[in-house]
């Protein structure tokens, strides 16, 4: 677990973790309780401003918007969570195959990889769904889908580099099979980046879905999203500018800490800069 | 273990690395195979295995005991790496897992081969770092590669290619990369095990002091071809083809400039 010192050394790593530790807590809390129920309407309360009794003040239709952007977090963690381990079961396994496969197989995939990289996430979600319809399912499956091709450039990169070290060739010479070489000796070595790649994913992933909720393409009325608010209340930002806000900086801040997370990860597991802590502990 | 190579020839690409190379290592017998870079030399080793980078193939018969290797299927090869045959390779530095303790890693080939259950696995580690000279076995088999010196990585990678005490042992320059007084204790250190285990060996190395002190049989490779073999005293000191005449020049050269000094 030194990783995770080195991480929270930084600043930006602990800012980081700390936004990633609260989402996580508060999307726990949400499923049983939020401060008031987010769907509730009461016309005779509608765009007020923010107080003790409605933090980020109501809407429209009289919602709670506090309750709706708390309940939310729900949506955002799960799309976060669900969405990074397709990406890791599509990277892994592409990754795999690419760089370790017989050539008639390997070669094919490398292009895979290349062609499916060049279709933007947010195109895949919008076939997606005009195929199965909007729902968090498709924003998962879109995002693990794009992202997981991304993580699959890189690990194969890495699986062949690891895959051509002495400790690798030893271990055959020992009688290690091709398989178990894999699990043995090549992914735990990648192990580093492969987490680095996931944790930028889960950034990616809360923005698609708040971006595929803004343009009707993710969650469906009766979820919770921040996209969603933040498409509701955007015909009326002119009038009431303050209310966009609130749904528009859990966005950011929670994109900003997954990705600030990621770069003080990729930094604390550079083997360079940790080689270099290893001489000067000697 | 008796090891016999016939017509040995490795093709990489459209190129010939190793062209018909032919010897035979009678059971205890030690060969060192000589020659420069790109010689072939590693080539020939990897290639008794199987080990051979992608790309490459091998043809010919490298029979041991009797068996067939080349063309083996992969699972059988398997069971005789490590188990059979020993490997011990030129970079310390790299041929460890990082993230593995020294200790897990010389009893790996036990385990695999179903010598060792998990639980022998820690004692029988101790007694390999033992029998390869490290010091403090009981606490040196918790330590991670980094925390070793070359020398003591090297001595680790012998530990593993004697685990399971192989009929032959195939060294592909495993000192060249470690510096001259730790190369002489690591020698020391191999051609006594070596003897007392009674292994054949194949040592591939490009110096012929090293060379003279480890084997007494030679086998000359130039260009992926075998051009003299014989006993070392006579090809060192009367060699037939201008090529090992030459490597034995520069060999009297430098340790002549070495005296002097």
């Amino acid at each position: 677990m030194t990783w995770l010192r080195e991480v929270l050394r930084r600043p930006a790593g602990a800012f980081g973790a700390v936004v990633i530790v609260l989402l996580v807590a508060a999307a726990v809390v949400a499923v049983f309780w939020t401060p008031q129920d987010p769907f509730e309407t009461d016309p005779f309360h509608r765009w007020l401003g923010p107080s003790a009794a409605h933090l980020f003040g109501t809407d429209r239709v009289g919602r709670d918007i506090f309750s709706y952007v708390f309940a939310a977090t729900r949506t955002t963690v799960l799309v976060a969570v669900l969405s990074s381990v397709v990406a890791a079961l599509v990277g892994l396994l592409l990754a795999s195959i690419g760089a370790l496969g017989p050539r008639w197989v390997r070669e094919p995939v490398a292009v895979l990889i290349d062609v499916l990289i060049a279709f933007p996430v947010l195109l895949i979600a919008i076939m997606l769904s005009a195929v199965l319809g909007a729902s968090l399912g498709t924003v998962i499956t879109a995002v693990g889908i794009g992202f997981g091709v991304n993580i699959a450039r890189v690990a194969r990169g890495e699986i062949r580099r690891v895959a051509r070290t002495g400790y690798v060739l030893a271990g055959r010479a020992s009688g290690l099979g091709p398989w178990r070489s894999l699990t043995d000796h090549v992914l735990p070595n990648i192990a580093p980046v492969f987490i680095v790649q996931l944790s930028l994913s889960a950034g990616v992933a809360v923005l698609s879905e708040a971006g595929l909720s803004f343009l009707g393409y993710g969650a469906p009325p009766s979820t919770p999203s921040w996209g969603r608010l933040l498409s509701d209340l955007q015909n009326y930002v002119t009038i009431y500018p303050l209310t966009v806000v609130w749904p528009g900086l859990a966005i950011t801040v929670s994109v900003l800490a997954f990705n600030l997370f990621g770069d003080a990860l990729r930094e604390a597991t550079d083997p360079r800069l940790r080689s270099s802590r290893r001489r000067s502990e000697r | 273990m008796t090891l016999v190579v016939r017509g040995l020839t490795v093709r990489f690409g459209g190129r010939t690395a190793v062209d018909g190379v032919s010897f035979t290592v009678p059971d205890g017998g030690r060969l060192g195979i000589i020659g420069g870079s790109g010689s072939g030399k590693s080539l020939t080793t990897l290639a008794i295995l199987g080990l051979l980078p992608e790309g490459a193939t091998a043809t010919g018969s490298v029979l041991l005991d009797g068996v067939e290797l080349l063309g083996m299927r992969e699972r059988e090869l398997a069971r005789i790496r490590g188990l059979r045959v020993g490997v011990v390779f030129q970079d310390p530095q790299t041929a460890l897992n990082p993230l593995r303790t020294v200790g897990r890693q010389l009893a790996e080939p036990l385990r695999l081969h179903g010598l060792a259950t998990r639980r022998q696995q820690r004692a029988e580690a101790v007694r390999l770092a033992a029998l390869v000279r490290l010091p403090d076995p009981e606490q040196l088999v918790d330590l991670y590669p980094h925390q070793l010196s070359g020398g003591q990585r090297q001595r680790v990678a012998i530990g593993i290619a004697l685990a399971c005490a192989p009929g032959l042992l195939l060294a592909d320059e495993p000192t060249t990369a470690l510096d001259v007084t730790t190369q002489a204790a690591i020698l020391a250190l191999f051609d006594g095990l070596v003897e007392d285990t009674g292994a054949s060996l194949v040592f591939v190395t490009h110096d012929l002091a090293v060379l003279a002190r480890i084997s007494t049989d030679v086998l000359v490779l130039s260009e992926g071809r075998a051009i003299e073999s014989g006993p070392v005293e006579r090809i060192l000191g009367a060699p037939q083809q201008p090529v090992t005449a030459a490597l034995v020049a520069a060999a009297r050269a430098t340790s002549f400039r070495a005296d002097e000094s």
